[in-house]
């Protein structure tokens, strides 16, 4: 084999996957993985690791997997991640953990989200599990939100003992993994699912139906029902509009609502009760991962799908592989537009979207080359549906009702980088609650900083 | 799972069930709502909290079967139960926030709609326990669509019946009722509170407007999630964009456009907007319209 060239992996035919949503990669066989275990070089400093924002050692678990003894592989990666299946799915490794990798600097780096997913799956095929403590420090901590940083937050908590409880506001837990990312890229029933028993497996009790601010508070989780410290990863669920005309048209949604109904509610099945108007003539209005998914949602649900993005390619903020599945599908990029206004119909209904051209000018604060709209240059894509995907801020809820929480200007909650603290004594926070939209594997990394904040607070550093 | 204690039928259409649900017993206050999902393939119901019982943690909840996921729920029976009931939530009504002192300066005058009279009892009733009188009036189209008014007249120093077809109490609609108090009877209002269908909040603050009594409504629009993540159940509100569930439900009335409200309205809920989905998807159309979001 050429060891510049990573294995490569099977994926759906685009054309076939467009009509479906069945997973699109479809991950690698025992073989494949093993050669491309092969092509770690077991540097003596490996840097893959630094890169990685829960900092699973990579290189032992590659071993393993060239060695053959996955079993091995899955108990490395479980001392460090609490969601491999997840991670090795949907983690930006291009730019984390493979973007260091030294066999990245001559060809292919050596694809460790692929072989960490081959991992996560075997495990799962195979009936492993991680394995619960072997006993209990009697400390119980709450954990708001069941998403990416609170499941990795609780599993660490429970790994080392503590009596952890989740509270979550759906009635099902997942957070983002089961509202926001689509079936295709991440199978709820067969990966999100088997992660949560796991997380559960551990000895984490899981509370639906909670909304916190609401149904009870922080400080009364703390002084009546005794918990010793709380974890707030209750994510960033607010979505953003843009305020032009016609936004409230029938037809406009947020990309939060089209994916909850597609993904939480599965209203794409007819044997579930919640209505979707998925589209025939679909405009998606952004450029990042979340924009992609509404988009391929849409494409799935039958529509013809423009995404429509006010910068060029380069600056497209979702993934490289999600534009270029995304394309390969079939979705529309008009890049270089804005929307000025929806232009409705006399009932309220969306008609199409005006856009105008914009080209780049020089680089604005983020380092990108800002659009300036091109005068005159006011065009309609002909649409019956718009879906808003701007990004999503925290939803104030829970710091507007926690004595003591501080946000900043965003409205994030104000934690230490380093232990998740927050301005609150033993009130810890991690994610997108925190940063802002971001990815799950931040929000990890962030649930596991706060995990060990929370066992030094509790005076449990020791184990 | 969330057990279901008591079920009444109140009027043809509208039910009254009492669920065992601790926390949100523990926690709500009048103005508030709850979301409740029958079955795991059921949609997520937003509902007005009608009444509670703290210590046994119950909570009152009353709907009118207007669709599919509806007609369900009205089909449980006591002793079965809810598999999600989560609230409370949106926020409590202003008057909760208010002092006894400013409520006792208050007159204020509610004004219920059909199925709208359940969200209004509890407000009157948490007045009455404060010793502050109100007067209230039950409009509906008919005598057997007037619901809860034994239980109102205990808490209302006035409840005024108003039908359409003048089978029960005044004969008009309760706009007619408004002005024949303000006009005929010479009461004086400094607060309105109005609770019903769309259309007859919007009437109401165009009146109230005119006479000049700062009104609130609640707004009960579509809505998924109910804790401020989808944004379907925006608004327009005094030119800005609201969401019914976190900044609401509870608005002032004369600056909410509820034209655009019941042009959103008609997306899932009416048989005309099933039909505009149609047109627009086609026979191969795969959402489910058939049902409906309360």
């Amino acid at each position: 084999m050429d060891m510049l060239k990573k294995v490569p992996v099977k994926e759906q035919d685009a054309k076939e996957r467009a009509t479906n949503f069945k997973e699109v990669c479809l991950g690698y066989g025992e073989e494949e993985a093993v050669l491309e275990a092969s092509r770690c070089l077991k540097c003596k400093n490996p840097r893959c690791q630094t890169g990685c924002p829960v900092s699973i050692d990579i290189p032992a678990f590659v071993k393993e997997v060239e060695r053959r003894d996955f079993k091995e592989a899955y108990k490395v990666i479980s001392k460090y991640s609490a969601l491999p299946a997840v991670c090795g799915r949907v983690c930006p490794q291009e730019t984390q953990c493979e973007a260091k990798c030294i066999r990245g600097i001559k060809g292919d780096p050596v694809s460790i989200g692929k072989l960490e997913r081959f991992v996560a799956d075997w495990a799962m095929e195979h009936g492993i599990h991680p394995e619960p403590p072997k006993y209990k420090n009697g400390k119980r901590v709450a954990i708001i939100g069941s998403g990416p940083s609170g499941l990795t937050c609780a599993g660490d908590l429970a790994r080392d003992g503590f009596d952890v409880t989740i509270f979550e506001a759906l009635h099902e837990p997942g957070g983002v993994l089961v509202y926001g990312i689509p079936e295709f890229r991440l199978p709820k029933e067969r990966v999100v699912h088997h992660e949560i028993e796991n997380v559960k497996a551990l000895g984490v009790k899981i509370e639906t139906n909670v909304v916190v601010g609401k149904s009870v508070t922080v400080d009364e989780l703390l002084t009546e029902e005794g918990f010793d410290a709380v974890f707030i990863g209750s994510g960033a669920g607010l979505p953003k509009f843009m305020g032009i005309p016609g936004e409230n048209a029938n037809g406009v949604f947020s990309a939060n609502e089209y994916l909850t109904r597609s993904n939480l509610m599965k209203a794409f099945d007819d044997s579930y009760d919640t209505p979707m108007i998925a589209g025939k003539n679909v405009a998606v209005v952004g450029g990042g991962n979340v924009a992609m998914d509404a988009a391929r949602t849409a494409l799935r649900l039958g529509a013809n799908v423009h995404i429509v993005y006010r910068r060029s390619e380069k600056e497209l903020p979702a993934r490289a592989e999600e534009v270029h599945h995304a394309k390969e599908e079939g979705i529309v990029f008009d890049l270089l537009t804005n929307p000025v206004q929806i232009v409705t119909d006399e009932d309220g209904w969306v008609k199409g979207l005006e856009c105008v051209r914009m080209e780049l000018g020089e680089p604005d604060a983020s380092g990108r080359r800002r659009p300036t709209v091109i005068l005159g240059s006011n065009f309609t894509i002909e649409a019956d549906t718009v879906i808003m995907a701007l990004g999503t801020s925290p939803n104030p809820l829970i710091a507007s009702t926690t004595e003591g929480l501080e946000v900043n200007s965003h409205g994030c909650i104000i934690a230490k980088e380093a232990d998740g603290a927050t301005t609150k004594k033993g009130v810890y926070a991690g994610g997108d609650a925190v940063t802002g939209a971001a990815t799950v594997i931040l929000a990890m990394g962030a649930g596991k900083a706060a995990a060990r904040g929370i066992k030094e607070y509790l005076g449990e550093t020791h184990i | 799972m969330y057990r279901i204690t008591k079920k009444e039928r109140l009027a043809d259409n509208i039910y009254l069930m009492d669920v065992m649900a601790k926390r949100v017993a523990k926690s709500c206050y009048p103005g508030q709502f709850v979301i409740v999902r029958i079955d795991e393939k059921g949609e997520r119901i937003p509902l007005t909290i009608c009444d509670y019982n703290r210590e046994e943690g119950r909570v009152t909840i009353a709907f009118q079967t207007v669709g599919a996921s509806t007609k369900m729920m009205a089909e449980y029976k006591e002793g079965d139960s809810f598999l999600d009931f989560a609230g409370p939530l949106g926020r409590p009504s202003e008057l909760i926030a208010m002092s006894e002192e400013e409520l006792k300066r208050k007159k204020i005058l509610f004004v219920a709609g059909g199925v709208g009279t359940a969200p209004v009892y509890p407000q009157i009733k948490w007045l009455k326990e404060r010793g502050i009188e109100t007067d209230c009036i039950i409009g509906a189209r008919s005598s057997n669509l007037i619901i809860l008014e034994e239980k109102m007249r205990k808490v209302a120093a006035n409840v005024y019946i108003t039908t359409d077809d003048g089978s029960k109490g005044f004969k008009g609609n309760v706009n007619d009722k408004i002005k024949d108090l303000i006009d005929r009877e010479h009461k004086t209002y400094d607060l309105v509170v109005a609770i019903g269908p769309l259309v007859m909040m919007k009437f109401v603050t165009i009146l109230t407007k005119a006479y000049g009594i700062k009104t609130i409504v609640s707004m009960n629009p579509i809505m998924v999630d109910g804790t401020g993540m989808c944004g379907a159940c925006r608004l327009s509100v005094g030119g800005t964009i609201k969401f019914a569930c976190v900044d609401g439900p509870e608005f002032d009335g004369h600056l909410v456009d509820f034209d655009q409200a019941m042009k959103r309205q008609q997306m899932y809920k009416t048989a005309e907007g099933r039909a505009k989905i149609r047109t627009i998807e086609g026979p191969d159309h795969k959402g489910c319209c058939g049902s409906d979001n309360g």
